[in-house]
C-alpha cells in the first residue's frame, strides 16, 4: 500500500468514526434551551431543580436562560424574528398574537395531538385562529394592596369596597397625611399600568374592554366614568407624584417605602414586599366596583406561559418537557414556590407554607373570575401604549373629552385588530 | 500556481479574515435591512410584497416620525454644545499650572467618572436623582427653589431637557479627555510668542488654542453627531420617549415600530434613514481626516 493510499484510508476511518459518533451523540444528548424570567423571580435554583426533573427521566438536559421579565422579552422578539428562539419560550399572553401570526411559535394543538396529551386538564390555553400557541402554567392575581397604617393614620375605617368608598379614602389621606392614596404607573417603556392599574378597575365592576372580540371602547359608558374618575383622582393630588415617568417597579418600591396606601400588583410580588420591607402593615382587599354593581368581579390575572419555538429541532421532547411542567405533581410544586395558582386545574398545590396573605389572595380569587383581555390581543403592549397617551393627553387638558379620549384609542385600536 | 499570480493574492489572503468579517457583521445586516425597506412588512409577514419606496413615502409624511426628527435635533445639538462646553472648561482646569499633579490627578479622575459608567447604571442613577421624592427634589423643597415638587422626568415640558441633562453628564468626559491631550499637544512657544504680541489671556485662547485645537474639535464634534444621533439606552431606559412621545427620538421610533408594533420594514425604512444621515457625517469625517493629513 503506498503512503498515499495509507494518508486516504486514515482519513476515511476517521471520518466515518465522526459520523458515527455524531449519529450517536444526536439520539442521546438532546439539549433544550428553556428562556424564561421564572429563575429569576423564583427562589435560587428552585427552576433548576425542576427541570433537572425531567432530565432524569427522560434524558433530555435542559439548559435554562433565565433573565430579567423585559430582558426576556426582548430577546424572544429578536429570537422571533431572526429564527434564533430558544427551543423552549415563557411566553405573555399579551406576546402570543404576534408570535403566534410571525409563524415563530408552533402550533401546540397539532403536537398535543401528536403525542396523544389530554389537555381537558389545562386551565387555559391561549389560542390564535383556533389552534394553541401558549399554555399558562401558573397565574398571578393581581388584588388591591392596601397599607393599614396609612388608612389609620388617615382616619379610614373600613377598606372601601366601591369606588365612592375609595375616593372618599383618597381625601382623607390626602388630607391627613403626607402620603399618596393610589398609584397608576404610566411610563411609556413598559406601558402595562393600563392593563394591571386601570382595566383591573373595569373587570372588577363587570366591565369590558372588547365587544364582540373588537374595541369596544367608544358608547362604553362605565369605562367613561372610570376614565373621569382617574382624572378626578390625578386632579386632586391623590395619585404618586410623576406617574407619567414609572414603572411597576418604582410603584411597588414607593409601597413598599410606605409612601402609597393602596395599589393594584400581582401576589408575585409578596414574598419580595414582605422581605424588603418586614413592618409594613399590610393586607390584600377585592377591588372596589362601579357603586351601582353587585356581581361577580372580574379579576385581573397575568400567567407566565410557556411555548415552542417553530425553529426548535426537537419538538417532540419540548412538547414532553412541557406536559412535565403541566404534570399536577410539578405545575403544583412550581405554583406554591411562585405563590401562584396552578395551570392545571387536577394540581394540589400545598399552600400550608404559603403567608396567610397568599391564602386571603386565593380566596378573592376564588369569590371572582380571572380576565385579562390583553392577553392574545394583537400587538397588545402598542393597545396599552396608546390607551397610556391618551390618558396622559387627557389628564393633561391636551384632549376635550373623555369621548374624545376614547374615540382616538379606539382608532388606534382598531387599526391593530385590522 | 505561478509565483507571479502567487504574489498578487499573498496581500488579498492576509485581508481575507477581516473581509469575511465586515461581510459578516457589517455589509449583509446593511443589505438586508434595506432589503427589509422595500417590501410591505417582512418577519411577521412570511410573504412580503415588494412596495419600492412607498414605506419611505410613508414614514416622511409620518408626523410622529417628524416629531421624533425635531427632538433628537434638539437633543444632539444641545448635548454637543454642552459637552464642547462642559469638556473644554474642565480640560482648561486640568492643563492648568497653578494645580499640582496630584490634584490634578484626583480631579481627572472624578471628572471622568460618568464615562465609567453604562448606560443602565447612569439611568437608574439618575432616576433616582430625579425621582420627586429623590436627592434633587428634597433640595429644591429645602432652598425654596420651587413652590412643589419638579416631575422632571415625568412633565411632558421639561421631560427632554431633562433627559438632554443626563446625557450631557454621560458624555461630556469624552470631550475633556480628548481636548486635554490637545492642550498638552500646544507648544508652550506659541504662547510666550502670542505674549510677546501683548495677547492676554481671552486673546491666547481664541488666537492660539482654538486654531490649534481644531482639528481635534471638528473631530469631536463629529463623532459626537453621530454616537448622540444613535442614543437609545439612555432614552428607553429613563423614559420610554414619553410622556406621551415627548421624548420619542427617532431611534425610540424605530424600536417601537420594529419591536411593538412589528413593523419591521417600517422600523428598517427609519433605520435606513438614519443610516444615510450617519453616513454624510461619516464622509465628511472621513475627508477631514485626509485634509489634515
Amino acid at each position: 500500500m503506498t503512503s498515499w493510499m495509507k494518508k486516504c484510508l486514515v482519513v476515511a476511518a476517521s471520518a466515518a468514526m465522526t459520523v458515527g459518533m455524531t449519529a450517536i451523540a444526536s439520539a442521546d444528548d438532546v439539549t433544550l434551551e428553556f428562556q424564561q424570567w421564572w429563575g429569576v423571580e423564583l427562589p435560587d435554583g428552585a427552576l433548576q431543580e425542576i427541570v433537572d426533573g425531567f432530565t432524569q427521566e427522560s434524558g433530555v438536559a435542559i439548559e435554562l436562560l433565565s433573565n430579567p421579565y423585559a430582558d426576556t422579552k426582548t430577546q424572544v422578539a429578536a429570537g422571533a424574528a431572526t429564527g434564533t428562539m430558544a427551543d423552549v419560550v415563557g411566553l405573555d399572553g399579551s406576546w402570543v398574537y404576534d408570535f403566534a401570526k410571525q409563524e415563530a411559535i408552533a402550533n401546540l394543538s397539532e403536537l398535543m395531538e401528536a403525542d396523544g396529551y389530554d389537555d381537558s386538564q389545562l386551565s387555559d390555553q391561549i389560542k390564535y385562529e383556533g389552534s394553541t400557541y401558549m399554555i399558562p402554567v401558573v397565574n398571578f392575581a393581581y388584588p388591591l394592596y392596601v397599607n393599614l397604617d396609612i388608612l389609620e393614620e388617615a382616619g379610614v375605617e373600613e377598606i372601601p369596597t366601591t369606588w365612592t368608598e375609595f375616593m372618599d379614602a383618597c381625601a382623607k389621606i390626602s388630607e391627613n397625611t403626607d402620603y399618596a392614596a393610589y398609584c397608576i404607573p404610566l411610563n411609556t417603556e413598559a406601558p402595562n399600568g393600563i392593563q394591571n392599574q386601570f382595566s383591573s378597575w373595569l373587570w372588577a365592576s363587570g366591565g369590558s374592554l372588547l365587544k364582540d372580540g373588537k374595541p369596544g371602547l367608544t358608547d362604553n359608558e362605565l369605562l367613561a366614568n372610570l376614565v373621569d374618575y382617574f382624572k378626578e383622582m390625578k386632579e386632586n393630588g391623590y395619585l404618586s407624584d410623576g406617574v407619567e415617568a414609572m414603572h411597576e417597579q418604582d410603584m411597588v418600591n414607593e409601597f413598599e417605602n410606605g409612601r402609597l396606601a393602596f395599589m393594584v400588583d400581582g401576589i408575585s410580588h409578596l414574598t419580595t414586599i414582605k422581605k424588603e420591607s418586614p413592618d409594613l402593615n399590610f393586607t390584600y382587599a377585592p377591588m372596589p366596583k362601579a357603586d351601582d354593581y353587585d356581581g361577580k368581579s372580574g379579576l385581573d390575572v397575568a400567567c407566565w406561559g410557556i411555548g415552542i419555538a417553530e425553529n426548535c429541532e426537537h419538538k417532540e421532547e419540548a412538547m414532553a418537557f412541557i406536559e412535565y411542567m403541566m404534570s399536577p405533581e410539578v405545575n403544583a410544586k412550581l405554583s406554591q414556590l411562585a405563590n401562584a395558582f396552578p395551570g392545571n386545574s387536577t394540581a394540589e398545590p400545598d399552600y400550608s407554607e404559603n403567608d396567610e396573605l397568599f391564602l386571603k389572595a386565593f380566596e378573592i380569587f376564588q369569590d371572582g373570575y380571572a380576565i385579562n383581555e390583553f392577553t392574545g390581543a394583537p400587538t397588545a403592549e402598542d393597545l396599552m401604549r396608546s390607551m397610556n397617551e391618551q390618558l396622559i393627553l387627557y389628564f393633561d387638558g391636551d384632549t376635550a373629552s373623555v369621548d374624545d379620549m376614547l374615540a382616538a384609542t379606539q382608532e388606534a385600536w382598531e387599526a391593530a385588530y385590522n | 500556481m505561478n509565483a507571479k499570480l502567487k504574489k498578487k493574492l499573498t496581500p488579498y489572503g492576509y485581508l481575507l479574515p477581516t473581509i469575511i468579517l465586515m461581510m459578516i457583521l457589517l455589509v449583509i445586516p446593511i443589505v438586508m435591512v434595506i432589503d427589509y425597506s422595500l417590501y410591505d412588512n417582512v418577519i411577521a409577514n412570511k410573504n412580503p410584497v415588494f412596495v419600492g419606496l412607498s414605506n419611505y413615502a410613508a414614514v416622511l409624511k409620518d408626523s410622529a416620525f417628524w416629531t421624533a426628527v425635531g427632538h433628537t435635533l434638539f437633543f444632539v445639538i444641545v448635548s454637543i454644545a454642552a459637552h464642547m462646553i462642559i469638556g473644554m472648561v474642565f480640560a482648561l482646569i486640568l492643563n492648568t499650572r497653578y494645580l499640582s499633579t496630584r490634584t490634578k490627578g484626583i480631579f481627572r479622575a472624578i471628572y471622568a467618572l460618568p464615562w465609567m459608567f453604562t448606560a443602565s447604571v447612569i439611568a437608574i442613577t439618575w432616576r433616582m436623582l430625579l425621582d420627586p421624592n429623590g436627592v434633587l427634589n428634597y433640595f429644591i423643597l429645602l432652598f425654596h427653589l420651587s413652590p412643589e415638587k419638579v416631575t422632571f422626568l415625568a412633565s411632558r415640558d421639561i421631560a427632554l431637557q431633562s433627559v438632554t441633562l443626563i446625557n450631557i453628564w454621560s458624555g461630556y468626559p469624552f470631550y475633556m479627555i480628548s481636548i486635554l491631550a490637545g492642550l498638552q499637544g500646544i507648544s508652550p512657544d506659541l504662547y510666550e510668542a502670542a505674549a510677546l504680541d501683548g495677547a492676554d489671556a481671552v486673546h491666547s485662547f481664541t488666537g492660539v488654542t482654538i486654531p490649534q485645537l481644531r482639528p481635534i474639535l471638528i473631530s469631536l464634534i463629529m463623532l459626537d453627531f453621530v454616537w448622540t444621533l444613535q442614543q437609545f439606552a439612555l432614552i428607553w431606559m429613563t423614559t420610554g420617549g414619553g410622556p406621551v412621545n415627548a421624548t420619542e427620538t427617532v431611534s425610540t421610533w424605530i424600536y417601537k415600530q420594529g419591536f411593538t408594533k412589528f413593523q419591521y420594514s417600517m422600523a428598517s425604512t427609519g433605520a435606513v434613514i438614519l443610516l444615510i444621515v450617519c453616513t454624510i457625517i461619516g464622509i465628511f469625517y472621513v475627508r477631514h481626516q485626509k485634509a489634515e493629513e
